[in-house]
């Protein structure tokens, strides 16, 4: 079928002032193509309210004759163009090209082809609409979590924080509709303040075609794009409900599109949350449950030439905080690691109690792009995020409702990117960043902050260049410059900064004044920043694809690297970051040999990291406050090695069932020091079987299981530490791995015609089949309860 | 042009932002100063009559910063019973912030523990939260023969109570845990 594709023309305004009444002036023209200059044979034009029609001759020329002064419309029609209108003000003989929009097919093809990947080049994996659907009541980070080579860093089972090839939170840019995100992201129990239902599809991108978006993805970069909706009058929507039995709750989520011929569109999306505490296999997890609300809104409009797109999205989440991981110090820690079960256990609540995240995050961005002939597609974007993230911890007194940690942060850019594609084969994406934050520690919470005030500056430029060798083969390079700059304030015990770190001696240009014990301190950092990427892609017979991508990828230290200097409650620990830490630069290389193909397909994708400088939080020791002992983690730099392999193979068993597995091995080493590096994930993989019926509604019904090995390559970070109260010296284990665990899930879902044009998904899944109880690796809170139990989940999803 | 002009609001608004969120930007210093309800002194003073000895643990900055010092006024004389009382106090506020109010008005959700190496020594608790449960703010602590040893006194939140007497059994959140080196004479 062919779309409704318009095909534009430069418009152009002519302010001169209108006489007298003339009737001698001619237009004349030339249709040509918009692409390549050819002209455009057997185009009609009418001049509308007359009756007044010609048509443009071989060489795409053509003439009215004896026009009146004033405003005319002209229309334009041609076979393999949709209609469009030109105004053009009469006052003199006026010659015009016209510009037509010829390949509607071809462009089609050309989104079909972007739909499936970003560049060619590109070595990245898709989540696509229907599996964001399954995870409707669920994170980003759930759904991430499907794919080979992604795991996720939990707390508990609601903050689920993504991982590529076992890096996060700094080391990943994610964009949502091509904002980078900036919401505190450097925590490891701060999860992307994104609503999943919010996006269209997900890129996950393992190899280094990410210069556009920053120089620092040394793990990788998540891309979360919006649908694009056909150009043509409709309205459309769909609703989907979710009830599931553990953590008696569910989701609520509605969308509606409605889209114009004339290319512009709107979409409205909303989304209500909410779950009690969750359950393990034989006790409730008291106070784990959330409230989110969140909302977004699209509008624009497009077309080949040119468009705008304006996008707002509210993302409000209420999240508890197991009770029972609150501690108060090393001997609470050693005694919910002995008792094996969490130390309050209470039945159900909706509330939620302390300790406890809230966190707001409006995101709004404005777009607009347009095509310049012989040149390529000029795009602008201003966006703005702010962030409110409110940590509250079990206190006392008139301080109860008073949160422990609460920063507000605020990030506006502008960006452009140039597109020059009229070179045949050769392509070129160039483009600059301007960006500017300010992070304000709330004053009022009656602890030291955590993180600092700062400003922070950043500029950016990059130019990425993609050239076709032949039919089968593209090859890409590209390099970015970076500058940034942090301005923070900020204070120090004074013992610390002049006898700890020695501060005193190597930053005295930082020194403010000094009142008591505290000193104030204005510390100012600088960087620079080189990034560039290597990428080829070749095909082979049989849909076969090899591609092979190399990164050089330099991050400069976040805040809490930087400043971190005290007491990190939620975690129960003394963390401490270090001025003197410099930016981490990464070589990355990754291949990937693909046959996509429905019968028989797979990715065998081997990569290597090595990270100079990687700067990692490890425990170093005990500190005695007058709560007792804390660990103490600090921040420090080592060079490191990654590398492992990530698998998947799908495989159509027969017209009814088919097999999809993957498996995800990898291994982290701390070079400096020889010993493996602390929270890696270890191996794992995933088997999947299910049935189709396409004659019977569609009926699915799926069979997975997924398998974490234990994970032998930690480094050793126990220790002893002296219990006053049983006088005697306690062994900490805090570096020991929980043991392998497998786990079934069971799927089914049947599709119903329903309405006239609508259609009804009945979903029936149950989660963790066998009620195995388990822990993982990954999980902050392992130390405190087991994961969850067996869930019985029902989705019923309208589309209308 | 439409886009062009799209392009300029963008430039402006980008820039306006800029100006107004920098000219925002007089923080007050003193924001941030140090945490309100920390702990940073306890002492147990222990009376018998005109004999009084304390034993303070000072951490004046907190987590970090400078190790806590502790102070002894003397030692404990044997066979004598001493009326003994908890203070926790946050002094890096002036006046001083008294905790120990805090922590009675929430006497539910307290308990103070004590535990001590030396055998000669017993400490039992004297008062009572709401809910008629120890709360451990007033002790009597009864001493025998000379000896040396160590009393280890622990701040508990949100313990389990009643309990068996034990901090360890009770669950909670420590608040506070502090160890004095302490001498029995004859």
């Amino acid at each position: 079928m062919i779309k409704y594709f318009f095909c534009f023309v430069f418009m152009c305004c002519f302010f001169t002032i209108v006489n007298a009444q003339n009737c001698t002036y001619t237009f004349k023209g030339k249709v040509t193509d918009f692409h390549d200059s050819t002209p455009i044979a057997g185009a009609s034009l009418h001049i509308l309210n007359s009756n007044i029609y010609t048509t443009s001759d071989f060489d795409g020329k053509f003439e009215f004759k004896n026009l009146c002064e004033g405003k005319i419309v002209v229309e334009i029609k041609h076979i393999s163009c949709d209609t469009k209108r030109v105004t053009i003000n009469v006052n003199k003989n006026i010659y015009k090209e016209i510009l037509l929009e010829h390949h509607t097919n071809e462009l089609n093809e050309i989104i079909v082809k972007t739909n499936s990947k970003t560049e060619k080049t590109s070595v990245e994996q898709l989540v696509k609409k229907n599996v964001i659907n399954n995870f409707t009541d669920k994170s980003l980070g759930d759904a991430l979590n499907t794919i080979s080579g992604v795991s996720s860093l939990n707390t508990g089972n609601t903050i689920v924080k993504p991982m590529i090839h076992g890096l996060h939170s700094s080391r990943l840019l994610i964009i949502n509709n091509n904002v980078r995100m900036f919401d505190q992201e450097w925590g490891g129990e701060h999860a992307p303040n994104i609503d999943i239902n919010s996006s269209g599809r997900i890129a996950v991108i393992k190899g280094a075609n990410t210069l556009k978006y920053g120089s620092d993805a040394i793990g990788g970069l998540i891309l979360i794009k919006p649908e694009k909706y056909a150009i043509k009058d409709s309205i459309f929507g769909s609703t989907i409900t979710s009830f599931n039995t553990n953590g008696l709750g569910g989701n609520i989520n509605s969308e509606i599109v409605k889209t114009y011929k004339s290319g512009y569109y709107a979409k409205m999306q909303a989304n209500y949350k909410q779950f009690g505490d969750f359950n393990a296999p034989n006790y409730n997890l008291t106070n784990s449950g959330l409230r989110n609300i969140n909302t977004s809104f699209r509008t624009g409009y497009n077309s080949y030439e040119k468009g705008f797109s304006a996008y707002y999205s509210y993302v409000n989440n209420e999240i508890a905080i197991l009770q029972s991981s609150h501690i108060g110090n090393v001997n609470d820690l050693v005694k919910a690691i002995n008792n094996k079960t969490p130390r309050v256990v209470e039945d159900l609540s909706y509330d939620i109690n302390f300790p406890k995240q809230k966190i707001v995050h409006h995101l709004a961005k404005l777009e607009a792009y347009k095509r310049f002939k012989d040149l390529g597609k000029l795009s602008v974007q201003y966006d703005f995020q702010i962030n409110r993230r409110r940590e509250f911890d079990l206190r006392r007194g008139d301080l109860k409702n008073t949160p422990v940690i609460d920063l507000r942060l605020f990030t506006n850019s502008i960006q452009t990117d140039l597109e020059i594609n009229y070179l045949k084969g050769f392509k070129i994406n160039t483009g600059l960043l301007f960006r500017y934050q300010q992070n304000d520690a709330v004053a009022g919470t009656g602890t030291s902050p955590l993180i600092p005030d700062y400003n922070k500056y950043d500029a950016g430029i990059y130019t990425v260049a993609n050239y076709t060798l032949n039919e089968t083969s593209e090859i890409s390079a590209g390099i970015r410059y970076d500058f940034s700059k942090i301005d923070a304030k900020k204070r120090y015990n004074l013992s610390d900064w002049n006898e700890k770190y020695n501060y005193n001696e190597l930053f005295p240009e930082f020194e403010v004044s000094v009142n008591n014990t505290r000193i104030l301190i204005n510390p100012k950092f600088t960087f620079h920043n080189i990034s560039a990427s290597l990428g080829f892609s070749k095909s082979f017979l049989d849909d076969i694809t090899l591609l092979a991508n190399y990164g050089l990828a330099s991050r400069v230290p976040n805040p809490s690297e930087l400043f971190s200097d005290g007491l990190h409650h939620s975690a129960a620990r003394i963390e401490t970051g270090l001025l003197t830490i410099n930016k981490e630069i990464a070589n990355k290389f990754v291949a990937s040999l693909e046959k996509s193909n429905a019968n028989f397909g797979f990715t065998i994708s081997p990569y290597y990291k090595h990270i100079n400088g990687f700067v990692q939080l490890i425990p170093t020791g005990i500190t005695t406050t007058i709560r007792g002992a804390f660990p103490v983690w600090e921040y420090n730099q080592i060079n490191a090695q990654i590398f492992g392999l990530d698998l998947d193979v799908n495989k159509k068993i027969s017209k009814y069932f088919n097999y999809i597995g993957n498996l995800s091995l990898l291994k982290g080493t701390n070079l400096s020091e020889e010993i493996p590096l602390i929270h890696m994930p270890s191996i794992n993989f995933a088997n999947t079987i299910s049935y189709k019926n396409e004659d019977f509604n569609q009926l699915t019904i799926g069979l997975n299981e997924r398998t974490v090995l234990q994970q032998n390559q930690f480094p050793d970070y126990n220790f002893t530490t002296f219990n006053a109260i049983s006088q005697e010296d306690v062994f900490l284990d805090i570096s020991s791995t929980p043991p392998t665990y497998t786990v079934f899930n069971f799927n089914s879902s049947m599709i119903f015609k329903a309405f006239k044009k609508g259609s009804l998904k009945l979903e029936f899944n149950i989660d963790n089949l066998f009620n195995v109880s388990y822990r993982e690796n990954l999980n902050r809170l392992r130390y405190f309860a087991n994961e969850l139990g067996r869930n019985f989940n029902i989705k019923l999803k309208i589309n209308y | 042009m439409k886009n062009l002009n799209t392009i300029k609001l963008l430039a402006v608004l980008f820039i306006s932002t800029i100006t107004l969120s920098s000219c925002s930007d007089s923080h007050d210093d003193d924001d941030h100063e140090h945490g309100e309800e920390l702990i940073t002194t306890v002492t147990y003073t222990l009376t018998n009559g005109n004999d009084v000895v304390t034993l303070t643990f000072k951490d004046l900055d907190g987590e970090g910063g400078l190790d806590g010092t502790t102070t002894i006024s003397g030692p404990l004389k044997a066979n004598t019973t001493y009326t003994g009382a908890v203070s926790f106090l946050n002094e890096t506020e002036s006046p001083a912030e008294n905790i120990t109010e805090e922590v009675m008005a929430e006497g539910d959700e307290h308990e103070v523990f004590y535990t001590t190496t030396v055998s000669s020594l017993t400490i039992s608790k004297t008062d009572d939260d709401k809910n008629g449960d120890p709360l451990g703010i007033e002790t009597s602590v009864t001493t025998s023969n000379a000896a040396t040893g160590t009393i280890t006194i622990v701040l508990i939140h949100e313990p389990l109570k009643p309990n068996n007497g034990n901090s360890t059994s009770a669950g909670g959140s420590t608040d506070a845990e502090v160890t004095f080196a302490v001498q029995i004479t004859q």
